[in-house]
């Protein structure tokens, strides 16, 4: 991936806030990032850590009220998605971006049959006639292994099985050829073994059809063997973001090195004792003006309270390109200080 | 009993031949016309002190092994021995005076705690309903069993909702130790905490376990977790097991082709360990209430020969303290 090459999606900044009558929950804070062609960003978080709201805001899927979208921008090619009309982005949404969400069941709908559900953005986004969106949803169910696809297209989601239904949403994603695909913890309610095989399925997928995908998981293993890059989110901000073998060998944020060390092994040595992170995630009722992290990091300093750190590249290539973080304690000074 | 170190220990639970059958009826007449089959003679032994885990899929019958166990359902047959007494056969009042011996940690901390109660409601409802303690008696084993799960103690009045996932789970430890119990079923206790907070969880049932004697079925999806908790492990598949071996062992070198390739599709967090062998099973799991002739993993057995497909393999040793449902493992000794 060249530095100069003009990325595919490019996420500057973005803010959402939910206003609800409890107050203000600052979901998203200033969050940057950008996804070249055919590349595969893995996006690591817990929950509440603003991992699936900053993809819903940039594609403007969030219910407003109460989200508000207020600040940044999202290029996708030459168009600003927080600015664009409502028609233009229905038109981007299912036709450039796909989607794929966590629990196939609740997305898809069970009163039509998954041949015309796949059929639906091709008529609606590309213009086919039912005959050429007919053998288009054939091709892209064999595309994604489904067997018997002709008979299947007549089925009904309770008929097929998570993973089966998985491929579905996946196929359905892919109907009109995005340029960026989302897929929102599309593994998370699959069991381990189906898991592996759609993790196989989109490895194969890429290198067939070559468009980026955007991966959103709580699970680091699952990063570790699908993405190119990593990005680390924790209470509604980017952390730590870089390549995956860089930040999984060399994390650098102490939220990062802590959720590696708090996962137990299934190979090599067995921890007697598992490493857990006390305390709790932060509630985000106003505008950081401190580290997110602070109250549960164990090298947590006085600068650490007075202002949240901006992310800095250790690898001194552009922010978002290589490797980069967001923490104070990891600044060159601060290492000379904890060494010397 | 002899263990895989030679050692006499007693066992605490014994399963033998536990079967527990859902029925299904259809047509206008709701006739009987099969089962679900969600656990077909399952066999196991814990002894005290030991966790055993339990692993397998969604759908493989591993909690219902722990429901049926505890009697939260009616077994269709076989024997549970659980500190000297056969459970499925005890008479309601018996069952009741049993049942502070053997508890139950839930998945989701959000169902399994009434939402109207206070958070000392809900661990003195185990002491209202098995022991005589006086109010101020009953106040103190409150404050003694949060302190023991880390619970703040100003915090008894509260409601559940007022609690993050992982103190709201540390509320049902403390309920399942009110009454001093000997063996806890934890059902995927962290299946639904996020993993910052699933270690704090796993560490506090270790500290109990270590402090309190305790016997544990550790019931789990996730076998990297079960690797740290377990000290023995159970694979079970479509309603039987497949394996049981001792921790090291299984994971080190599984001998049943299931347990290989679960363990195999696991995710591990190195970008390096591509490299390993990954087994990817074809098609899904066969439905309980048809499972397959023979074998029931014969369908996806990537290494399936055709005597699997006739005769259903029995779990049998297949070296010192491992037992095994495989004929590749076990081959049928021929009768000519």
């Amino acid at each position: 991936m060249p530095d100069g090459a003009r990325p595919v999606l490019d996420v500057r900044g973005l803010k959402t806030v939910f206003r609800t009558r409890g107050g203000d929950v600052h979901a998203v804070n200033d969050v940057s990032f950008s996804l070249q062609k055919g590349e595969l960003l893995g996006v690591v978080g817990e929950s509440g850590s603003g991992k699936s709201v900053t993809m819903m805001s940039l594609i403007g899927l969030l219910p407003s009220p109460p989200a508000d979208v207020c600040g940044g921008t999202v290029m996708l090619g030459d168009t600003d998605l927080l600015t664009a009309p409502p028609e233009e982005l229905r038109q981007i949404r299912g036709a450039r971006i796909g989607f794929v969400f966590q629990d196939p069941m609740t997305s898809l709908n069970p009163v039509f049959n998954v041949g015309s559900q796949i059929m639906e953005p091709l008529r609606e986004h590309m213009g086919m006639t039912k005959a050429q969106a007919e053998v288009r949803a054939v091709e892209l169910l064999e595309l994604v292994g489904i067997p018997d696809a002709r008979r299947r297209l007549k089925s009904y989601p309770h008929q097929f099985s998570g993973g089966m239904r998985q491929r579905v949403m996946i196929a359905i994603a892919l109907a009109c050829d995005p340029d960026v695909l989302i897929a929102d913890e599309p593994t998370t309610a699959l069991d381990v073994t189906i898991q592996a095989q759609i993790l196989e399925l989109v490895k194969e997928l890429r290198q067939k059809l070559g468009m980026a995908i955007i991966w959103i998981t709580h699970d680091l293993g699952v990063i570790a063997g699908i993405a190119d890059r990593v990005m680390v989110m924790y209470g509604g901000q980017v952390v730590e973001q870089g390549p995956v073998r860089a930040v999984f060998s060399a994390p650098q944020h102490p939220y990062t090195r802590a959720l590696l060390r708090t996962i137990p092994k299934l190979h090599g040595p067995r921890d007697a004792r598992l490493e857990a992170i006390s305390g709790q995630p932060p509630i985000l009722s106003a505008p950081p003006t401190s580290c997110p992290f602070r109250p549960r990091c164990p090298h947590a300093f006085d600068r650490c309270a007075a202002e949240n750190p901006a992310r800095r590249a250790i690898d001194g290539r552009a922010i978002g390109q290589g490797h980069d973080v967001a923490c104070h304690w990891t600044a060159p000074a601060m290492q000379e200080v904890a060494h010397a | 009993m002899l263990d895989a170190q030679g050692t006499a220990a007693a066992p605490l639970v014994q399963v033998s031949n536990l079967k527990m059958y859902f029925p299904i009826y259809t047509g206008l007449l709701r006739r009987h016309t099969g089962d679900v089959k969600a656990v077909d003679d399952v066999s196991f032994t814990i002894r005290a002190g030991e966790t055993l885990g339990l692993v397998g899929e969604s759908g493989c019958g591993k909690s219902t092994v722990g429901r049926a166990i505890l009697r939260l359902y009616e077994p269709t047959a076989g024997r549970v021995v659980i500190d000297g007494d056969d459970i499925p056969a005890l008479a309601p009042e018996a069952l009741r005076k049993k049942r502070p011996v053997m508890q139950m940690v839930f998945q989701d901390p959000q169902a399994s705690l009434n939402p109207r109660m206070t958070v000392a409601d809900i661990i003195g409802e185990p002491l209202d309903e098995h022991t005589n303690l006086t109010g101020q008696e009953k106040l103190a084993r409150i404050y003694e069993l949060m302190d023991q799960v880390g619970l703040n103690r100003a915090f008894a009045n509260r409601y559940p909702f007022a609690f993050s996932g992982g103190q709201r789970q540390r509320i049902g430890i403390a309920r399942a130790l009110a009454l001093n119990p000997r063996f806890i079923v934890c059902d995927e206790p962290i299946a639904a905490l996020d993993v910052s907070i699933q270690a704090q969880v796993v560490n506090l049932l270790e500290d109990l376990q270590d402090r309190l004697g305790l016997t544990y079925l550790f019931i789990s999806h996730d076998l990297s977790m079960v690797r740290h908790i377990a000290d023995r492990v159970a694979v079970m598949y479509l309603g039987q097991i497949a394996e049981i071996s001792p921790r090291d062992d299984l994971y080190a070198n599984p001998l049943h082709p299931y347990a290989e390739a679960l363990l195999s599709a696991v995710p591990e967090p190195d970008p390096n360990g591509a490299a390993r062998q990954r087994i990817i099973l074809k098609g899904d799991v066969p439905s309980p209430a048809n499972p397959p002739k023979g074998c029931n993993f014969c369908t996806r057995c990537p290494k399936v020969m055709p005597v699997c497909r006739e005769i259903e393999p029995k779990l049998a040793e297949a070296a010192p303290g491992r037992m095994v449902a495989c004929h590749l493992i076990n081959p049928i000794p021929s009768t000519g």
